[in-house]
Parts: structure tokens; C-alpha cells; sequence
């Protein structure tokens, strides 16, 4: 399981020519990057990531670079300032590469929805390679960066990643700036890291985490050292975990392959194996996570993405008169995923729909926060695979809406309930000639990413 | 969801649609909204939801409105970005009309 011939901090740091050049030669291919920059500033030294080559999703804003959200309706948009990310990677040290590809505007699990066309998955060139961070998580399995970042709203760093074969860690809601990240669901969205090894995200994430005044959501170093005691472990070290929680009743369902399925026995008996206690568990409100998310998040995407609207930066159409002007430009400007969830956050908005959708939403997403508050009261980590089926081929399920959904089914609660999760690389399975990847989920109380490094670490075999 | 609905939700959300794209949406949205419907049953009463934020640790973060920025020291780059500007203004089109 584990992999010794890809990047990691170590190995790549000073090396972003490297990089550069085996991003010249795979890229035509691959369309995992949107964009080199020419500006290679070499100038930050001596911190975490000094020297490291890292690749941003194209929704994190750097100054004087282009950002286009994987969308025609921020063409020729220059970043007027630095995401809080960005500076925070600038001051460790890390060479910024470029941009890579993703769903328009963190809008979907394949990164076919990129206005730029779509990535493939350099472990199946005729598969996605998920997302929507899909660029960076091809980027970091093929090999052409050690570390991606990559923004989380459903599922969108966890699930690439798995579809990749590479790690991915949403932490928890607030542990990372989102200042400079386009928003989409800001009640949902993280930014995190896309690596090759568990102890490399846990490296990116000590760098970015921290309470920024710009972004009123960021928790500070006093809220995570008090629940490091308010959620004391079951066993072991604080930070190591003993009790691992399977909920099999949402594993063994309608829509999860047969081969996920049997991958997460042989996980479960590897961490047996490890040491750990493992607990069956019942988590009844867990498949509800899906529906409150379809709700939620069209919800806040409506809102978050009135902002374009021609005037103040990006596309802009003419039109007749000033309405006219907005309906032409957003018209034109958004692709097709974006423009379905913003009707249909303004539909459950709407009133008369309100109280129907919106707010039976909002309930439930608590009794989901509940449910896993209390959970967590018996296990220290809820092991789940990431997704429901390994990687899908290109276009399969490009024209069907909710099945494309669906591949979200066990990450969304994390975002959800704003618990941390981390996906590591579980095995493959073959399908004709392709060896796919696929991941073990494993999800943490709020703030206890420690945990999840811990088991991560174990579990891939990192010392 | 029908026709009405989908050019209501349209010009709700500032967005001209070719009529494919309508079709395509009203016969979508119709098939989300069916799955999504499933948060109905999931909790009883809903007048109850006053949000477990305790548990979240996300609490409301309120700053003293003070140290602006010198005036001007952004104008530039921002209206650099604005698809049409005049005297160091956004330009849009009039929104009253006379007659």
C-alpha cells in the first residue's frame, strides 16, 4: 500500500525545475494544470516548506497571477491580493508552481464541469480523475508536484484523491483560512492538502492552520488546545486512538460496489492488525447528509455567486439595460452544473419552499452533528471507504446530475457536521486493464486531526 | 416545477437560459428535488432550531470599525479589473428610467 517512488517534501524541495519540466512533458496529456507561472519567486527560504514545489487549485487567489475557477466567467481576471493560504505558504517557503484544473467553480466529482476541459487520471488516462480538485490530485499521483492544495465543500479534496491513489485531508470547518479562496458554500468550504504521504499533509496542514482576522470562521490555538481535553481519546496516546468505529450499515447498501465493500474488510482487518479495537457502529442520520447538502449548498452557491455579475470583474455581456446586462453575462459566463445549483438554491430558498427545504435542512444537519458528537463519545475515529465506486470512465456519468451526487455519499457528512477527514490509499482493484485506486475514509471530532495523522501514518506504514 | 416556474427561478437568479436548457432543468430539478425530499422525514419538529453552535466552536466575531486603509491604495488594481470604468468610477448602465 504504501508507495515509495512519488514526491514527497523531502525529495522534492529545491527541485521545482524538476517539476516544471515533467509538467512540460505530461500535461498535453494529463490537463491537470491550467497554468505555469512564469514568475518563479525562489526568494522565501528556511521555513517548513523551503524549496518545495506546490501546485493551488485554480480558486485560490495570488496576487498579479490569473484565477478562473475552472470558469469562462472569470476570463482574464488577475488576482488584486494574496489568499491567507497563499501568504502562509510564501512565508514557509514553498515554490508556488501554478494552477491546476478543477470543476467550475469547486462545482462537481469529475472535473469534466472545467470550462478548460477536463483532467484525466493518470493512474487510467480513460477515467476522471474526480473531484473537484481534480487537477491537483492528478498532479500529485502522476507525480509532477509532492503537494497540491486543494478546497473541500462535499468532498472535493477526499474524493480525487482516492480516485488517484494519493492522500487528501478537509480538515476541520475553520481550522484554515478561507480569505482569497473563491467561496462556494461558505458554511461547507476548507481549503487542505493534496500529498503522497500522510505525514506530509500533516506538514502542509501545521502551516496553513491558525486564526486569521480575515476570515471570521478560523479557530485559534486556545479552541483546539481545549478540546484536545474536552474530547479525551478511548485508549493509548491522546493523539494516537484506539477505538476505531465502522458504521457497516451505510457501507453495506444500494450504490456501494461490491469491490469498495471488500476493500474495507481488508482495511478493517489491517487495523486489527495495527492494534486497534474495532467497534461496529450505527450511524442512522449519516445517509441523510447527502439531501442536506443538495439543500445547503445550491443554497449558498445562489448566494455566493450573485458577486458575477459583469461589473465589477471578469466576463461581461451587453445587453439591452442593466437586468438585461446580468442575465446575458451570467448567461453566457457559468457552464451548465453551475447554473442547475444556482436554480435550485434559489428554488429551495424561495418563499413558500423555505421552510419545506431550507430549514427541515438545517434541522437535520444537526441531529447529523449530534449523532456524530455522540458517536464519538465511544470511538476515537469512523472508518468509511471515500467513495461508493473506484474512478468512473470520462463522460459516464457526465449527463446524469444525481448519479454524479452520489459519489459523494460518504464524504459530505464531514463537511456536513465540519469534522476533519483523511483519505489514504487503501489498495486497488482491477477493472479489464486498469488498476484502480481506492481509499479508506477516516473522520475525527472536531479539531483532532492529530488522530487521523496518527492512524494515517500507521495505516500506510510511515514510521 | 413546471415552464412558469423555470423562467421565474431564471429571472429570480439572473440568468438567461436557451429554451434547451430549461427543459433540461425543469425535468433535473424535478428529479433532485425528489431525493433531496428525503430531509422530511429525517427530524420531526423543526420549530426547535436554535443550532448546537456550542459544539461547533465557530462563535460570532465582532472588530472595532477602525485602521482603514489610506484612501485610494487599492482603487487602481480593482477598477483594473472592472469590465468598464469612467473617471475612476464602475460603469453600469442607468437603472431608472423617465418614462
Amino acid at each position: 500500500m504504501t508507495k515509495t517512488d512519488q514526491l514527497t517534501i523531502q525529495t522534492a524541495a529545491g527541485k521545482g525545475d524538476d517539476c516544471r519540466s515533467a509538467i512540460a512533458d505530461q500535461n498535453t496529456e494529463l490537463n491537470a494544470f491550467l497554468e505555469v507561472y512564469e514568475n518563479v519567486d525562489r526568494t522565501g527560504s528556511g521555513g517548513a516548506l523551503s524549496g518545495v514545489p506546490v501546485a493551488l487549485k485554480d480558486n485560490m487567489l495570488v496576487k498579479g497571477e490569473k484565477v478562473s475557477a475552472g470558469s469562462k466567467m472569470l476570463e482574464g481576471y488577475t488576482a488584486t491580493y494574496d489568499a491567507t493560504a497563499v501568504e502562509k505558504l510564501r512565508e514557509a517557503g514553498a515554490e508556488l508552481i501554478g494552477r491546476t484544473n478543477m470543476d467550475e467553480f469547486a462545482m462537481g466529482s469529475s472535473t469534466e464541469h472545467s470550462a478548460f476541459g477536463p483532467t484525466k487520471n493518470p493512474r487510467a488516462l480513460s477515467r476522471v480523475p474526480g473531484g473537484s480538485s481534480g487537477g491537483s490530485a492528478a498532479a500529485v499521483a502522476a507525480g509532477l508536484v509532492p503537494v497540491a492544495l486543494g478546497s473541500d465543500t462535499g468532498g472535493s479534496i477526499r474524493q480525487p484523491a482516492s480516485f488517484c491513489g494519493v492522500v487528501g485531508l478537509k480538515p476541520t470547518y475553520g481550522a484554515i483560512s478561507r480569505y482569497g479562496l473563491i467561496a462556494m458554500g461558505s458554511s461547507l468550504d476548507q481549503i487542505g492538502p493534496i500529498t503522497n504521504t500522510v505525514a506530509d499533509a500533516e506538514t502542509v496542514f501545521n502551516v496553513l492552520r491558525g486564526r486569521d482576522k480575515k476570515d471570521s470562521t478560523t479557530l485559534s490555538d486556545e479552541v483546539y488546545a481545549q478540546n484536545e481535553e474536552r474530547v479525551p481519546a478511548q485508549g493509548g496516546s491522546a493523539s494516537g486512538g484506539g477505538v476505531i468505529g465502522v458504521p457497516w450499515n451505510v457501507i453495506d447498501q444500494e450504490g456501494v460496489d461490491k469491490s469498495v465493500a471488500q476493500n474495507m474488510k481488508q482495511s478493517v482487518e489491517r487495523l486489527k492488525e495495527l492494534g486497534y479495537t474495532i467497534k461496529d457502529i450505527e450511524l442512522p442520520k449519516f445517509a441523510y447528509a447527502l439531501s442536506v447538502y443538495y439543500i445547503l449548498m445550491p443554497a449558498e452557491v445562489s448566494s455566493n455567486l450573485a458577486r458575477f455579475d459583469g461589473v465589477k470583474y471578469g466576463l461581461a455581456a451587453e445587453g439591452s439595460d442593466m437586468i438585461d446586462d446580468y442575465l446575458k453575462t451570467r448567461g453566457a459566463g457559468f457552464g451548465s452544473e453551475v447554473k442547475r445549483r444556482i436554480m435550485l438554491g434559489t428554488y429551495v430558498l424561495s418563499s413558500g419552499y423555505h421552510d419545506a427545504y431550507y430549514r427541515k435542512a438545517l434541522a437535520t444537519r444537526n441531529a447529523i452533528r449530534d449523532e456524530l458528537n455522540e458517536t464519538f463519545k465511544s470511538v476515537d475515529v469512523i472508518a468509511t471507504p471515500t467513495t461508493p465506486t473506484p474512478a468512473f470512465t470520462l463522460g459516464e456519468k457526465s449527463s446524469d446530475p444525481l448519479a454524479m451526487y452520489m459519489a459523494d455519499i460518504f464524504t459530505v457528512p464531514a463537511n456536513v457536521a465540519g469534522n476533519p477527514a483523511l483519505t489514504v490509499p487503501s489498495g486497488v482493484v482491477r477493472e479489464g486493464e486498469d488498476e484502480l485506486p481506492l481509499g479508506l475514509q477516516l473522520m475525527a471530532p472536531n479539531t483532532q486531526e492529530g488522530r487521523l495523522f496518527a492512524v494515517g501514518k500507521k495505516f500506510l506504514g510511515e514510521s | 416545477m413546471d415552464k412558469p416556474d423555470i423562467d421565474n427561478l431564471a429571472q429570480l437568479a439572473r440568468l438567461e437560459l436557451t429554451p434547451e436548457e430549461k427543459d433540461r432543468y425543469e425535468s433535473e430539478l424535478v428529479d433532485i428535488l425528489q431525493y433531496v425530499e428525503q430531509v422530511q422525514e429525517a427530524v420531526g419538529n423543526v420549530d426547535d432550531l436554535t443550532p448546537s453552535f456550542d459544539e461547533t466552536d465557530v462563535k460570532n466575531v465582532m472588530r472595532e470599525d477602525t485602521d482603514p486603509h489610506d484612501t485610494g491604495a487599492h482603487t487602481k488594481d480593482l477598477l483594473g479589473e472592472a469590465p468598464r470604468t469612467k473617471d475612476g468610477y464602475v460603469q453600469v448602465k442607468k437603472i431608472l428610467n423617465n418614462d
